[in-house]
């Protein structure tokens, strides 16, 4: 224990026992959300409306289809963390655990769905 | 035990108690469009899974979103995801220690929520 600085000692003993790494990777996925945002709304919204065969063509486009798939898995991730931090501040126990379970499952299932969806378009 | 009197002191003035104001305002309204913004990522998915699949389920999903129902919903998102957007890029500015004066915070918070409604206004016109 001597050999241990103070900082050391304090290191990971905070309400959470973690936090710095969750908040710069939220800060990171922010920044691409900040690109891919604008990117996806007006790439999006320029076919929503057109017909099946319309939208088809339209995601068999490289851009398009790329600026999905990166909104879908970059996205997903954000709203997890975010979602996750609003568990941790309002529920307590094991609801806390089943909301947290059940995020994830939400989170990654819909970032998987829309993957896959738009891979089969684009190929 | 040197604090015996517990329970029994005043508590610390909750959210009820404050006058509202634009950090305030802007802070959990940050969280609320952040977690709202779900139901639209679910009608996007449904609407690209449906396209995957096939014309039949792609007429389902792009009729409900081009619904009036959808349409509402679509028009809000868009304003939840501008706002949204906008008080992330206000939270990197934060996070540089720029902008934390509490007059300048004010300032950004009433950008914030102006130039989402004028985005929402621009892409509802655009698209």
């Amino acid at each position: 224990m001597a050999y241990l600085t103070d900082r050391k000692r304090a290191h990971g003993l905070g309400a959470s026992h973690s936090g710095t790494k969750a908040h710069w990777r939220m800060s990171l996925s922010s920044v691409a959300l900040v690109l891919l945002v604008p990117l996806f709304v007006f790439t999006f919204g320029a076919i929503l409306g057109s017909s099946y065969e319309e939208v088809v063509i339209y995601y068999q486009r490289p851009l398009p289809a790329v600026i999905a798939l990166l909104t879908f898995l970059v996205g997903f991730w954000h709203f997890r963390a975010g979602a996750k931090i609003m568990i941790e501040d309002y529920s307590r126990g094991l609801s806390r655990k089943a909301l947290l379970a059940g995020l994830t499952c939400l989170s990654y299932g819909l970032a998987a769905i829309g993957a896959f969806a738009v891979i089969r378009l684009a190929l | 035990m040197a604090d015996v009197n517990r329970g029994n002191r005043p508590l610390s003035p909750h959210l009820s108690i404050y006058r509202w104001h634009i950090p305030m305002l802007t802070s959990i309204l940050t969280r609320i469009t952040g977690n709202a913004l779900i139901v639209t990522a679910i009608m996007v998915v449904w609407w690209f899974a449906a396209a995957a699949a096939g014309p039949e389920n792609f007429a389902v999903a792009d009729g409900f979103i081009r619904s009036w129902f959808g349409d509402l919903v679509l028009f809000f998102s868009v304003l939840g995801l501008w706002y949204h957007t906008l008080a992330g890029i206000r939270h990197l500015i934060w996070d540089e220690g720029k902008m934390l004066e509490l007059d300048k915070a004010e300032l950004l918070g009433q950008i914030i929520l102006i130039v989402s409604v004028l985005l929402t206004i621009f892409t509802v016109v655009v698209l």
